[in-house]
């Protein structure tokens, strides 16, 4: 974050200094493809806040920590899918169920598709790549990620 | 009612619906409904920071860097070299996925070959540094480095099959309008 804030601000700088006219032109097309995306940005924040309402961490954690097995797996491959999680909550809630005894391969199986497969961003996706194509996208990922969580789990 | 209300109305409608349905959670009080206008100011406060400073930079990408410096490094026929450029590129970047569509078609736009823009998409998913380092710490290095080597030849997959897909249709993306 910190790290983007002084990109932006170099870059702002450098490209001010350099062109003010195409500076401007630049900061102009980007807020308008900014101005662009908000509905169907708003539409999948509505959507993120609710599903995060209906499957609060605590059952998700409940759940891959009782499912056991292909149910289990299937569960975390479910889960991951279609949350929205970030990375510092996902990450140490990942350690604390491995520690429980949750097995590895179920926890590699919801981190690989909570990171490719985005369910409830796809009306955000699908603003830039269409809808058959961010569908394709998800689904050849959820494949994927099945894939890449199933190996992980021999080799663990 | 006149047509520019009427697109805002079409553009805006759910917003407003949903800040009636928090509005009158408050007054209620309706505890399910409180909850998720608290959860929607959580991600709305993630999200109200990076998406600005990303469209500025891309704005600012989309007006300096040339289309033909985007065709010849990571355009169709750049082989190797441009799957190298996108994954660094991917790599090097921070912050959710959704993010990253509107740099990926931006890229698209300028002339950027489809494999790259999909194999860009799948390393910014998994192989971002500032995660990674963030999942070592966590999960340790070997479930790391096996999810990173067990990504990589995937997302090179995903990307060639997407690109196999889009090249029997016509396809163009929806980058600025």
């Amino acid at each position: 974050m910190i790290g983007l804030i002084l990109t932006t601000t170099i870059v702002l700088g450098v490209s001010f200094f350099a062109d003010r006219g195409k500076t401007l032109s630049g900061l102009k097309k980007g807020a308008m493809m900014f101005g662009n995306i908000l509905p169907a940005l708003f539409s999948v924040l509505i959507l993120v806040s609710v599903f995060l309402y209906l499957v609060p961490p605590r059952m998700l954690s409940a759940w891959l920590g009782e499912g056991t097995g292909w149910f289990g797996v299937a569960g975390a491959a479910v889960f991951g899918s279609v949350s929205l999680i970030p990375g510092f909550i996902a990450f140490p809630l990942g350690g604390i169920l491995i520690k429980s005894g949750v097995s590895l391969q179920t926890i590699a199986v919801f981190i690989t598709t909570l990171m490719m497969v985005g369910v409830l961003t796809l009306p955000l996706e699908a603003k830039y790549f269409g809808w058959r194509l961010s569908i394709l996208r998800n689904a050849l990922s959820f494949i994927g990620a099945l894939v890449i969580g199933l190996l992980m789990g021999i080799f663990l | 009612m006149n047509r520019t209300t009427f697109a805002l109305l079409k553009k805006y409608g759910l917003l407003l619906l949903f800040a009636l349905f928090v509005g009158f959670s408050h007054l209620l009080p309706f505890r399910a409904g409180l909850e998720i206008g608290k959860n929607f100011r959580m991600f709305l406060m993630e999200m109200i920071l990076i998406l600005p400073l990303i469209f500025i930079l891309i704005g600012l990408f989309d007006a300096w860097v040339p289309r033909e410096t985007i065709t010849r490094h990571v355009g169709p026929g750049s082989g190797v070299w441009g799957l190298f450029w996108v994954i660094l590129l991917a790599m090097l970047q921070a912050g959710p996925l959704y993010a990253a569509f509107p740099v990926a078609a931006l890229l698209w736009k300028k002339g950027c070959s489809t494999v790259n823009i999909f194999v860009y998409l799948g390393a910014f998913s998994t192989l971002k540094i500032p995660m990674l380092a963030f999942e070592v710490g966590f999960l340790g290095l070997k479930f790391s480095l096996l999810r990173a080597a067990f990504s990589l030849p995937v997302f090179l997959a995903i990307g060639w099959l997407l690109a196999k897909f889009l090249k029997s249709k016509a396809f163009t993306v929806s980058g600025d309008d």
